[in-house]
């Protein structure tokens, strides 16, 4: 028993980072413009010039040209990323289709899980399949981590980028920082 | 886990996605102030909540964000099938006995539907 409670590492609760600990690092997303964006199947092809990309019309898939990206959240529902500064809200305020587009950018907080084993560390919170097979690289869906709902998307083999509400980011990010500790023990 | 197919992901789920949204294909008088008390009520508040096959709505809230229909065996947890908003109630009996079922699980073999009248 004493033998165990010494071979035990204890983790303080506010501890953050692991450096050097495992292959998985977990880091804040650079600032981003985001867009949800409703419409209608007739208003697509218009957004879609606007944007300079196809909206994805697929479920759980993405479209990018550049830095900008479409994700399918639901059959008319999408959400936009694009750098922080960019002009994604004033090139869909020129579409005259109806939709909705709401500037959501500061309402989400981005998180980049990266490194091997990336996919062990999400999954020690959301409870979608994250295998290639059925969740391949530009894959994105709303799901959940957690007791947090999050839209994730996977940008490379080892990658995924997380969105939390902002108000929910600290709960994510520790989630996220100890399940990167669990996969690395 | 209990996975759920959203017959608008086209594809099942983790059931954590996913909330229950009670009885389906309940229809609102479109004149409830010529509707009796008693009728108001029965559409308001009682549902059938059978020992069996249930038609139930179910929204995945946590992914595309769209209410569906399904049919439920509230015994087995079993989903018999998924289908979408507006759609029409798909047939009970098609479903138990599928002509082109192959013999690898008999309808006989999965519970019982509800009878009439047994809340
Ligand atoms: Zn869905």
């Amino acid at each position: 028993m004493a033998d165990l409670a010494q071979a035990a590492q204890r983790a303080h609760p506010l501890q953050t980072g692991h450096a050097g600990v495992g292959s998985v690092s977990v880091a804040l997303a650079d600032n981003a413009t985001r867009v949800s964006l409703r419409a209608r199947p007739d208003a697509v092809a218009a957004l879609s010039k606007a944007l300079g990309l196809s909206l994805p019309l697929k479920p759980k898939t993405t479209t990018s040209q550049g830095n900008r990206a479409a994700l399918w959240i639901g059959p008319d529902e999408w959400l936009l990323l694009d750098v922080d500064g960019s002009s994604l809200v004033a090139d869909l305020a020129k579409v005259k289709v109806l939709h909705s587009a709401v500037d959501v950018s500061h309402r989400n907080v981005g998180i980049v899980v990266s490194g091997k084993g990336a996919d062990a560390v999400v999954n020690g919170g959301c409870p979608q399949d994250l295998s290639l097979g059925a969740f391949p690289v530009g894959a994105a869906s709303r799901t959940v981590l957690g007791k947090i709902e999050i839209v994730l998307w996977r940008t490379a083999e080892d990658t995924f980028r997380v969105e939390c509400w902002r108000s929910f980011s600290g709960y994510a990010y520790s989630f996220l920082q100890e399940s990167a500790r669990d996969v690395a023990v | 886990m209990l996975l759920i197919k959203c017959p608008y992901c086209e594809e099942e789920r983790p059931e954590l996605e996913f909330r229950n949204a009670g009885e389906a294909h309940l229809v609102r008088s479109p004149a409830i102030s010529e509707q009796s008390d008693e009728d108001f009520a029965a559409f308001l508040y009682f549902r059938q909540n059978p020992k069996g096959l249930q038609f139930e709505r179910w929204r995945h809230i946590h992914g595309c964000g769209r209410f569906f229909n399904a049919v439920r065996d509230s015994v087995s947890d079993k989903f018999l099938t998924v289908y979408k908003a507006g759609e029409p109630r798909p047939d009970v009996e098609t479903l138990l006995n599928p002509e082109t079922v192959s013999d690898a699980e008999p309808a006989k073999k999965r519970a019982p539907r509800a009878k009439k009248g047994e809340l």
